[in-house]
């Protein structure tokens, strides 16, 4: 491997990047108007469906047993979904981090609940609780507690959601789409014709867009954190790393796509395919905290689940790397397959 | 068809197949390709010229058959030493020429100066457009430095002035004249037989996969089409045309002699008292042995 080589490949594609004015203005454009628009605009509801915690309930009960103390219009509504946990601890875990909107201690009267102030869900759900009761009875009935220690912003937990949203479909869209689009027009041909080695021209690819995609989120945060204020509990070295650990990933898998094929419309959908559900799927836009088992199992083989994973534990509770370990590690198990998946099916001209 | 090459061989083909799902776009090709030629490989459209090309360049892989270069199997070196115009291709989006030759430059390990370049390939002003934004005539300039741009010894170049106005592609023969007195080797496709004639040294026809002639271009006129035509204008014409019987043929107001001895008919005509004012010769041409070989069908 010569690293001239490998340079110039890679100097060549960031001049192509900074100077698409229209791509390069998107990529940061993009993720800013999302980020202003949730955080400034819309303070309202943001989903569907309430999650609504119930404890302690013992491994493989049903959480429906559990409601005889609850108002039975509030336990039964259709947009209120009920999520076991055993514990406390456990329930109000999820509840720091959104992934519930309301937690309440099953069998106790007066019921006893938690809810966070900052999440617009979580206001709604307990008027909700409040509202299933006739209005002479409800303040006796219920007993709000204090959510001890931090309390997360609801832009807060979307924010990282977000920025890795971006990344997954820069890294997808800019490797997987271009390249293929570089062997459908002939400059892969070209290149192929040059000593230039496939590893090098795949590393080139790699190294480029984990640039671009790392200079893009320092913009991205810092003009998002100057205007809303981000709260980040963890420390931002931890952060940057978990960051690095997810583009390398999703640049990979970007590799894998771009590794063959001449048809831009077939990349593409396959491009829709992976990413539409990994966006879904990962915590985004919202918790799949209640969904069924295998849904939650499933998640977990996108690489965006890890990231986000990793980087609400850094950024909303404070966590080390030693904690999210396991999810770099995962993310850094799943870089190398599909480096060496995208590798082992490169085709310059096929 | 194998022929004697001219020069010590740069580049042997041995039995070259290239199949495609039942299509033999090339079908046991064997030849050499001499040291410091300029090699041209004619052909209609499919013919398998670009396939056997870019076999020999190692952009695809043949089913089957030998390439050597120098003699031995192409190693890594022989993209160092090979420099490649390709018929159709797009460049880095968003650079310069100057920044494509820069880049491109970096991927070798000897290369020429750019500066030298520019100059030999007229691009001294696009030096600092982007790529997208020169003419069909610059691009095929720039691609043709980027070819020269490790100062190769062997150069390929497919079909480099189609799509080129005349004086584009005058211009593109003028720098591969230059180019070829360098003394490198130039393996050239075209189907301009007027480009092959006035560039190459040496050609082989190629039709449905096979080499079906081969050798330098007046060799193969003289030996395919040996016929000249002299053409009188028909009032100029002697009502009995004697021995000339046999060989005219009325075309418009011409009549048009074709003989493979100009000189007998000329004297033949001299002798008839027939005015030489107006008589035009026509020589056979590459074109002729091309339409001769390859018949007058449309092909695509």
């Amino acid at each position: 491997m010569r690293f001239k080589r490998l340079w110039a490949i890679f100097s060549a594609r960031n001049r192509e990047f900074f100077r698409d004015r229209a791509a390069f203005g998107w990529n940061f454009l993009f993720p800013f108007l999302i980020i202003l628009g949730f955080g400034v605009i819309f303070k309202g509801d943001y989903q569907s469906q309430f999650k609504v915690g119930l404890f302690p309930i013992a491994p493989g009960a049903s959480v429906h047993r559990s409601t005889d103390l609850l108002p039975e219009s509030f336990a039964a509504f259709e947009a209120v979904s009920l999520v076991a946990f055993e514990t406390r601890a456990q329930g109000m875990d999820k509840l720091k981090r959104h992934k519930i909107d309301l937690l309440i201690e099953a069998g106790t009267q007066p019921i006893r609940y938690w809810v966070s102030d900052s999440s617009p869900s979580g206001a709604i759900v307990e008027r909700l609780l409040k509202g299933a009761l006739p209005a002479s009875d409800s303040g006796a009935q219920f007993e709000k507690k204090d959510i001890q220690g931090i309390q997360i912003r609801y832009i807060d937990w979307l924010f990282p959601g977000v920025l890795g949203m971006n990344m997954m479909f820069s890294a997808l869209y800019g490797v997987g789409w271009v390249v293929v689009r570089y062997r459908k027009n002939g400059v892969l041909k070209r290149l192929k014709a040059t000593p230039l080695t496939a590893f090098e021209y795949l590393a080139a690819q790699l190294l480029s867009r984990i640039f671009l995609l790392m200079f893009t989120l320092v913009i991205v945060w810092v003009g998002c954190d100057w205007i809303l204020g981000f709260r980040v509990y963890g420390s931002l070295a931890n952060l940057f790393v978990v960051f690095l650990a997810g583009s390398t990933c999703m640049t990979s898998l970007g590799l894998v796509i771009a590794s063959r094929g001449t048809s831009e419309e077939f990349t593409n959908g396959l491009l829709n395919f992976i990413s539409w559900p990994m966006m879904f799927l990962s915590e985004v836009w919202f918790s799949i905290e209640g969904a069924p088992a295998w849904l939650q199992a499933s998640a977990k083989i996108f690489p965006l689940t890890h990231l986000l994973k990793a980087a609400r534990q850094v950024m909303n509770e404070g966590e080390g790397l030693f904690v999210v370990m396991p999810e770099i590690t995962i993310l850094c198990a799943m870089s190398l397959a599909f480096l060496l998946a995208g590798a082992a099916m490169f085709s310059w001209n096929k | 068809m194998k022929a004697t090459p001219p020069m010590k061989p740069l580049l042997e083909l041995v039995d070259i197949h290239k199949h495609y799902r039942g299509l033999r776009a090339v079908d046991g090709v064997s030849m050499t390709i001499g040291q410091g030629t300029c090699f041209g490989l004619l052909g209609p459209n499919g013919a398998g010229k670009t396939t056997l090309i870019e076999i020999v360049e190692d952009i695809i892989d043949p089913t089957a058959g030998t390439i050597l270069y120098k003699g031995a199997s192409r190693a890594a070196q022989f993209r160092q030493e090979v420099g490649i115009m390709f018929q159709q291709t797009a460049l880095l989006s968003f650079l310069t020429v100057a920044e494509t030759l820069e880049t491109f430059s970096r991927l070798y390990e000897h290369t020429e100066s750019i500066g030298h370049l520019i100059q030999l390939c007229h691009l001294e002003e696009v030096n600092g457009q982007l790529n997208d934004k020169i003419s069909g005539g610059q691009k095929q300039r720039l691609l043709l430095a980027l070819a020269l741009l490790n100062r190769p010894e062997l150069v390929f170049l497919d079909e480099p002035s189609t799509g080129l106005d005349p004086q584009a592609r005058r211009n593109l023969w003028d720098i591969i004249k230059t180019v070829k007195s360098q003394g490198r080797t130039i393996v050239l496709t075209t189907h301009y037989m007027e480009e092959a004639e006035r560039l190459c040294d040496d050609v082989a026809i190629m039709d449905k996969g096979k080499v079906i002639a081969r050798g330098a271009p007046p060799a193969l006129i003289e030996t395919h089409c040996r016929r000249a035509t002299l053409s009188v204008p028909k009032a100029q014409f002697p009502e009995t045309p004697g021995d000339l019987q046999g060989l005219i043929n009325q075309r418009g107001d011409r009549i048009q002699i074709r003989t493979e001895n100009v000189n007998a008919v000329v004297s033949t005509l001299l002798s008839m008292g027939v005015d030489m004012r107006g008589v035009t010769l026509q020589t056979p041409t590459l074109e002729d042995v091309f339409l001769k070989l390859t018949g007058r069908s449309l092909r695509e």
